[in-house]
């Protein structure tokens, strides 16, 4: 089943791009016809995004889709069964002193951990997600990988986020990268011919300039990526608002292009409802409100729940509450 | 499918104390004037905010002579040092009352309250804070070593950036040892008026700064004044002819910083997206009410099916509105004189045979508004290509080579600015070189620093505001050392 994704990923690739054979060649002149991006002036838009003062019903409502948002994350080597548990058990009740709080989208852990969360979460709706691919690195050959993917699948995640091989793009060997990608689409898929919803990693912080990021968008979409997705959260500087601007930019123009729509996860560092609002203002004004639903729009995150569930308590009783009013079930073990 | 609502967000209106009346300022001492008051208005409501002493030629007498006594017998005798120290003092004092003078400047002239909080007034404070640490400097100005002062300058400024207008004015004319008599437009008087106070907060001493307010005869008898030594004037080209007529033959000094119409060229290699932001800012920002504003939008031929839609989708998240809240993009127009105006010359764009889009949202009942609009189609003969329309409406032309690009933009009477977006260096240089404007933005448009000098070529006048240049408007040359 892998090979038929194969082919018609490269097949659709090869349409797109109006050639009659995929090399990097092609993939290089695609890749590098894409307008650049002016650093100084993406800077200022995302800064411009983020002077929206968002108030009263506004904020209550973004603050709620904010939560709706959330994959909820624990990706430490010292995850334990009752680490895990924990955090699904806060998904489920959010904050069990206003049950109508609603609950994120996902659950993200390592791969091992996936049957502990699926138990957990049941049948409530929320997914589990997965990194795979020997993330955070993806420093293994792709045979790994694909198992590591497989397994995952097999054990009942929902959604798979992989790593991109940044060593093979930066070195401009972008085939790679697409092969890779479109393996481990293949590998995303089930007996029934289901399949888990695919999210790409880029690793921004480690392609480091504006045009890699979107150069690497478009090869995650073109490769058949569901998501694209900016970190691993491993790596500093991670989820910010000028990179994710560019990613909504690159999906918004897809769209345009090709009529499909990808979905968008910023993941790590965005730690207070300010700034969880700051992207969601940058979802509506620059891709559309379209992408304003957890289908398409996710937070990677693990204490931005606690602000939001703060400042919605706030909202809710008038006063601030404090940190012992939020049931906190994956504190920090340090 | 849910929707993003923003729920109003005003900037409080209570911080600024707006008097039923205002009186001129003259040697530090607020007196009446002998002209008749005029009604000020919020042009976002086109409420009557309060009423402002019209000075006559009695008035500009008295102002010009309290300038004149200051400046021989306080102003001209003090140590740079020492004056520096009352720049920085009124720098400090701005900044402190940052948010009074913010919504002021917004109520006085329309413009959203992100634009005068976070560009106006900072950069206002800012030209103080650059030029008081020239006032001890002025030796290494390249001037000199001993560059004098030309006595007392008359200063004229338009409505559209009224506090930051006077600051480019104020701030240089005092660090090199003038004093003033300073004339705010009529329609937004009140910044000024504030900062008359702020003045006095830093007992600044008296007549150093006079400020005093009317219309146009008002202006006039500044210019036709004979103890004023020198002119500096903001505004359109046509007054500035009117200026430049009534001094010559005077020994008066004139800056003269006049209209403008920038091309804003950009070539298929740019980065749109930001090359998009740039054009929106550069014509939509202060409603387009800019001298230097963007307003003749040259696009390549081979990108402008897909620029101008992107352009479009972006001016349809644009907030038209209630200029004090803070998501507000797009405010007020200043006056109903300036809406005639634009209406006018959209008109005559729509007759001329230029093809017409506007965002089509809805516009505040009361008060001067016009929406963000785009011209397509529109050749160098029309109307909206050469006249400055100083509004929210942008014309769109197309060239096909680098050399057509600059023959366009540089085939009008004026030469303020112009701006141009590439992702190639040396077309750059290039095209800074050819292009015939005072200043040249790269990848970016309507950026402003004190230390930046600003002014134009042929009908947007002459002299420069700003940096080493600007002080040279300020300065007599002085002995060599």
């Amino acid at each position: 089943m892998s090979t038929s994704t194969q082919t018609d990923l490269t097949g659709r690739a090869r349409d797109i791009l109006g050639v009659s054979r995929l090399t990097n060649r092609a993939l290089t002149g695609w890749l590098h016809g894409l307008p650049g991006v002016d650093q100084v002036g993406c800077e200022a838009r995302a800064a411009g995004l983020r002077t929206r003062s968002i108030k009263a019903d506004s904020k209550r409502w973004a603050i709620d889709l904010a939560i709706s948002m959330i994959d909820l994350t624990t990706l430490e080597g010292a995850d334990t069964v009752g680490k895990v548990r924990g955090l699904c058990t806060r998904a489920l009740v959010p904050d069990p002193s206003d049950l109508t709080t609603p609950r994120p989208a996902a659950v993200c852990v390592y791969g091992d951990m996936v049957a502990t969360a699926k138990e957990t979460l049941g049948d409530s709706g929320i997914r589990v997600a997965a990194v795979a691919t020997a993330f955070p690195s993806g420093r293994a050959s792709l045979k790994v990988k694909l198992a590591d993917t497989r397994e995952a699948v097999a054990a009942g995640a929902d959604e798979i986020d992989m790593v991109i091989d940044r060593g093979a793009f930066l070195a401009g060997d972008y085939l790679t990268v697409f092969d890779q990608i479109v393996a481990v689409k293949g590998a995303c898929e089930r007996p029934d011919g289901t399949s888990a919803r695919l999210k790409v990693i880029m690793e921004t912080g480690e392609l480091v300039t504006y045009d890699n990021v979107r150069r690497a968008s478009w090869l995650s979409m073109l490769a058949g990526g569901d998501f694209i997705k900016t970190s691993t959260g491993k790596i500093s500087p991670a989820a910010t608002l000028p990179v994710t601007l560019i990613m909504l930019e690159a999906v918004r123009d897809w769209r345009d292009v090709y009529g499909e729509m990808i979905g968008v996860k910023p993941a790590g560092g965005i730690r207070t409802s300010k700034d969880a609002i700051s992207f969601l203002v940058s979802v509506n004004e620059v891709a559309g409100e379209d992408w304003l639903d957890n289908q398409w729009f996710r937070f990677g995150a693990s204490s931005l729940l606690n602000d939001l569930i703060l400042q919605r308590q706030r909202m809710t009783l008038g006063v601030y509450s404090g940190a012992d009013y939020i049931a906190d079930d994956a504190p920090s073990a340090y | 499918m849910p929707t993003f609502e923003y729920a109003p967000a005003p900037e409080s209106r209570a911080v600024v104390d707006i008097a039923d009346s205002y009186r001129l300022w003259i040697g530090g001492e607020w007196v009446d004037g002998r002209g008749t008051p005029f009604a000020v208005l919020n042009p976002a409501t086109g409420e009557e905010l309060s009423t402002v002493a019209e000075a006559s030629e009695a008035d500009i007498d008295a102002a010009v002579a309290a300038a004149r006594t200051a400046y021989t017998r306080v102003w001209s005798r003090m140590s740079g040092t020492e004056r520096g120290k009352y720049l920085f003092r009124i720098a400090r004092i701005m900044q402190e009352r940052s948010r009074e003078l913010a919504v002021l400047e917004t109520l006085d002239n329309g413009k959203p309250i992100k634009e005068t909080r976070d560009f106006d007034v900072p950069t206002a404070a800012a030209h103080f804070f650059y030029h008081a640490g020239w006032a001890d400097k002025l030796g290494y100005a390249g001037l000199g070593s001993d560059p004098r002062p030309h006595g007392v300058v008359g200063q004229i400024i338009p409505w559209n950036f009224p506090l930051l207008m006077l600051a480019w004015k104020i701030a240089p004319a005092l660090a090199c040892g003038n004093t003033v008599v300073l004339k705010p437009a009529e329609t937004t008087p009140l910044s000024a008026l504030l900062f008359a106070e702020i003045c006095e907060q830093a007992e600044l001493p008296p007549g150093v700064v006079n400020i005093v307010t009317g219309a146009g005869p008002t202006g006039q008898a500044i210019v036709d004044h004979p103890g004023i030594d020198k002119i500096a004037f903001t505004g359109s080209t046509a007054v500035g002819r009117m200026i430049a007529r009534s001094i010559a033959g005077t020994g008066k000094k004139a800056t003269l910083e006049l209209g403008g119409k920038a091309a804003n060229i950009v070539f298929d290699d740019a980065a749109l997206d930001q090359a998009v932001e740039g054009i929106v800012g550069g014509i939509f920002f202060n409603q387009g009410q800019v001298c230097c504003a963007g307003s003749r939008l040259l696009i390549q031929e081979n990108i402008h099916d897909d620029l101008v839609r992107r352009l479009k989708r972006r001016l349809e998240t644009l907030r038209l509105g209630d200029p004090l809240d803070k998501n507000t993009d797009i405010g007020a127009i200043n006056s109903a004189k300036q809406l005639e105006r634009i209406t006018e010359l959209t008109e005559a764009g729509v007759a001329e045979g230029a093809e017409r889009w506007d965002t089509g949202c809805p516009l505040p009942k009361n008060g001067f508004w016009f929406r963000p609009t785009l011209f397509t189609g529109v050749s160098q003969s029309h109307r909206i290509a050469q006249e400055e329309i100083f509004g929210p409406v942008l014309s769109v032309l197309t060239f096909r080579t680098p050399g057509e690009a600059v023959a366009k933009a540089n085939n009008t009477p004026y030469g303020l600015s112009a701006g141009v977006w590439t992702e190639k260096g040396s077309r750059i240089l290039w095209m800074a070189d050819q292009l015939r404007a005072g200043v040249v933005w790269a990848n970016t448009f309507n950026q402003f620093d004190p230390t930046s000098p600003f002014g134009g070529y042929k009908e947007s006048g002459y002299g420069r505001e700003g940096g080493l240049h600007g002080l040279a408007a300020y300065l007599k040359e002085g002995s060599v050392a």
